[in-house]
C-alpha cells in the first residue's frame, strides 16, 4: 500500500503518467510468483483432500501426484469414521467439541477480569503482577507440566477431561489476558466514567460497559481457543488413557498406530475431517484472526 | 519489545490524562476492587504456574516415580543428563538445529510475503488467505500425519523428485533428513508471523517513502533505509515468539517418529524426550531437571535476544 499510492500532495501529478506501465508489468510478474508459492502452500492439503477420495488402491498408483480423484468415492470415510476400535471418531470429535468448549468459557470468563483490572484499576503490586503475566507468555509448558500432572493424578482427574479445562478457568492463557488488555486500552474511558457517574459499581461496570464493546476481542479469544485446543496433542496425550475419553488429535495418532500405516485412505478421510472445523472458522473469521494475531504482536 | 514497552507505560492515555494530573490519584477502592477481579487468575498464577515451577525444581532433586514417595539425589539428575546420558546431549543437538534452522528461515519467508503482499494488487487477499492458513492447520496431528507420507518413500515428495530423475527415498525414515522434513513443516507455517509483518508495513507512514522518491532514493534504498529500520520491533518480537515456540515443539515429531524420536534419534526433540522420560518411564525428577535446563536455555536466548537488541532494534522514540 505505502509503496503505490500515489498521494494526491507533493508528488501526485508528475509521476501519475509515468507510473502505470512499468507497474503493470511488474505486477504480472509479482502474480505469477504468488500463484507459485500459492500452489506450494496448499498443494499437500489439497492433495490430502484428494486421496481422501480415492479408493485405497488408487492413492499409490498410477498418476500419484494428481491430487483430483478419478473414481470419486467415500468408501474411506465410511471406514475411517469407525476407527481401530470399539470407539467411533464420533466420540473422538464430541469429546474434543467439550474440551474446547470448556476451555472457550473458561478463558472467556477468567482472562476478561484479569485484563479489565490490568486495564483499567491502579492496585498496590499492579506492574509487578502485569510483568509476571507477561512473564507467563514465554514460559515453556514442560517446566510446569510435570508437577501439574502429579497434583491432576492426586486428585484423580487423570483419564477425564478436567485436566485440560479446569486451569483455562483461572485465566492462565496470558496471551488472551494481553490481547483483552490491549483492546480495552482502546475504549474510550469517558463511557465508564459516565457509568460511574450514574453510580454503577466497578462489577457493573464491567459486565454492562466493557464486556459488551469487549466483544470483538471476545470473539477473536473464543476462535483462537477453540483452534488451539482443537490442535493441542501434548496435554490431551498425557491425560486421556481410554480411547472413550479420546480428542481427535489423540484418536488420530492411535488409529495411526493400529491401522492407518496400511490405511492410509481412512487416514486422510479422518485427518481432512479433523481439519475441518478449524478451517471454517478460519472462513468465516479470517479478519479477526489476522486482527487478533496483529494486535498482540504490535501495540 | 512492544510487549515491555507498554508494560513499564502508564495505562491511562498521557494526551488525556496529563491535563489534569490531580486524577491520577485513585481512590484507595481499586485496590479491593482490583484484588477482587485479579482472584481468579491469582489462584491460576498459584496452583498452575509460580507452584509447579518450584515444585518442579524440588522434583529435579529428587527420584520420583508416581508411585513411592520422592527420593532426595541432590544433583545427581543434572549430573545424569550432562555425563552419562548421550540420548539427552543429542536431543538437545536435535532441537538446537531445528530452532536455528527454522526460525531464521521462516521468518525470512514471511518477511519476503509481507514484503510481496504490500501492494495494491488484485486478489491480494486471497492471496495472503492462502499463505495463513497451513499456520492456523499445521500444528495439528492431521498435518504431521500428512507430513510422515508426503515425505516417505512412496510420498508425494518422491514422486515430484522422481519426475527430475531424482530416485526415490523416505526422507522421515532417514537419520540425517528426517529434521529438515520438520524444519520445512515449521516454514510452512510462515503465516503468523507474516501477518504480524503485514500489520507493522501498514502502520509505516506513507509520508517517507514518497519524501524518499522525491530525493531520488531507489526502492532498494527505501526498503534498506525505511522499511527495514522501522520493521525492527517486529522483527524482534516475532524472532523471540517463533524461538520460544520452536524450542517446544514436540508433536510433528512425536507424529512422525510414532513416539521414539527415530529414526535414530534424529527427530528427538528435547519435549520429546522429556515425555518419554517423564510419561513412558515415570521419571518424573529426571523429566523436572530437563525441564528446568530447558527454562534456563530459553531464558539465556531471550536474554542475550533482548540484550543485543539495542543494537539493531531501532525505536522511533529516541530518534525523534
Amino acid at each position: 500500500m505505502a509503496t503505490t499510492t500515489a498521494a494526491p500532495t507533493l508528488t501526485g501529478a508528475p509521476r501519475a503518467d509515468r507510473r502505470p506501465p512499468r507497474r503493470r508489468g511488474s505486477h504480472l510478474v509479482l502474480h505469477i510468483v504468488l500463484i507459485i508459492g500459492s500452489i506450494i502452500m496448499i498443494y499437500p492439503l489439497v492433495w490430502m483432500i484428494g486421496a481422501s477420495l480415492k479408493p485405497e488402491s488408487d492413492i499409490f498408483s498410477g498418476n500419484t501426484l494428481n491430487p483430483f480423484p478419478v473414481d470419486f468415492s467415500w468408501g474411506n470415510y465410511v471406514k475411517g469414521w469407525v476407527g481401530s476400535g470399539d470407539v467411533t471418531f464420533g466420540t473422538f470429535f464430541l469429546n474434543s467439541l467439550l474440551v474446547c468448549l470448556g476451555a472457550i468459557v473458561g478463558n472467556l470468563f477468567s482472562c476478561s477480569l484479569a485484563a479489565y483490572a490490568f486495564a483499567r484499576m491502579h492496585f498496590k503490586f499492579r506492574g509487578l503482577w502485569f510483568a509476571i503475566m507477561l512473564g507467563m507468555l514465554m514460559l515453556p509448558f514442560p517446566i510446569t507440566i510435570v508437577p501439574q500432572y502429579i497434583m491432576f493424578h492426586a486428585l484423580g482427574w487423570t483419564n477425564s477431561i478436567l485436566p485440560l479445562i479446569v486451569p483455562k478457568f483461572f485465566g492462565v492463557e496470558s496471551f488472551f489476558v494481553f490481547l483483552m488488555i490491549q483492546f480495552i486500552r482502546t475504549i474510550p474511558k469517558e463511557l465508564e466514567q459516565a457509568a460511574q457517574v450514574d453510580g454503577a459499581n466497578r462489577f457493573q461496570i464491567y459486565t454492562r460497559v466493557v464486556l459488551p464493546l469487549l466483544t470483538p476481542a471476545l470473539v477473536t479469544t473464543t476462535i483462537f481457543t477453540f483452534i488451539w485446543t482443537w490442535n493441542d496433542f501434548f496435554s490431551q496425550l498425557i491425560y486421556l488413557g481410554k480411547p472413550e475419553r479420546y480428542t481427535v488429535a489423540v484418536g488420530l495418532q492411535s488409529f495411526l498406530d493400529a491401522s492407518g500405516q496400511s490405511e492410509w485412505g481412512a487416514m486422510f478421510a479422518m485427518t481432512t475431517l479433523s481439519l475441518i472445523p478449524v478451517f471454517l472458522l478460519f472462513l468465516f473469521f479470517q479478519r479477526r484472526l489476522v486482527d487478533g494475531i496483529a494486535t498482540t504482536g504490535l501495540k | 519489545m512492544t510487549v515491555t514497552e507498554t508494560a513499564t507505560r502508564p495505562p491511562h492515555a498521557p494526551a488525556r490524562s496529563q491535563a489534569e494530573p490531580k486524577r491520577r490519584r485513585k481512590p484507595l477502592s481499586d485496590n479491593l476492587a482490583g484484588y477482587l477481579f485479579l482472584t481468579p487468575w491469582l489462584i491460576g498464577v498459584a496452583v498452575f504456574v509460580a507452584g509447579p515451577t518450584l515444585a518442579s525444581l524440588y522434583l529435579s532433586f529428587t527420584n520420583f516415580n508416581l508411585l513411592s514417595p520422592p527420593k532426595w539425589v541432590g544433583l545427581q539428575n543434572y549430573i545424569q543428563l550432562f555425563t552419562v546420558d548421550p540420548r539427552y546431549i543429542h536431543s538437545i543437538e536435535v532441537t538446537l538445529i531445528y530452532v536455528v534452522a527454522s526460525v531464521p528461515l521462516s521468518l525470512a519467508a514471511a518477511l519476503v510475503l509481507a514484503l510481496l503482499l504490500n501492494t495494491k494488487i488484485r486478489g491480494v487477499g486471497i492471496y495472503r488467505s492462502i499463505y495463513y492458513v497451513p499456520s492456523l492447520l499445521g500444528g495439528s496431528v492431521a498435518i504431521a500425519i500428512l507430513w510422515r507420507q508426503v515425505f516417505d518413500s512412496n510420498g508425494i515428495f518422491s514422486h515430484f523428485l522422481q519426475l527430475f530423475g531424482i530416485p526415490a527415498t523416505s526422507w522421515i525414515s532417514t537419520p540425517g533428513l528426517s529434521i529438515w522434513t520438520l524444519i520445512f513443516l515449521h516454514v510452512w507455517q510462515f503465516g503468523s508471523p507474516m501477518v504480524i509483518f503485514l500489520a507493522g508495513l501498514k502502520q509505516i507512514p506513507t509520508e517517507l517513502y514518497e519524501a524518499a522518491a522525491v530525493d531520488g532514493a531507489s526502492k532498494w534504498m527505501q526498503f534498506r533505509n525505511i522499511t527495514l529500520p522501522l520493521l525492527t520491533p517486529i522483527v524482534f518480537f516475532n524472532l523471540i515468539l517463533t524461538m520460544i515456540n520452536a524450542f517446544q515443539a514436540f508433536t510433528p515429531a512425536y507424529v512422525v517418529s510414532s513416539g521414539t524420536g527415530g529414526p535414530l534419534d534424529s527427530t528427538l526433540f528435547y519435549t520429546l524426550y522429556l515425555y518419554i522420560n517423564g510419561f513412558t518411564n515415570f521419571r518424573m525428577g529426571y523429566a523436572s531437571a530437563m525441564g528446568w535446563v530447558l527454562l534456563i536455555v530459553v531464558a539465556a536466548f531471550a536474554a542475550a535476544a533482548f540484550a543485543t537488541s539495542r543494537y539493531w532494534v531501532y525505536y522511533e522514540d529516541s530518534e525523534d
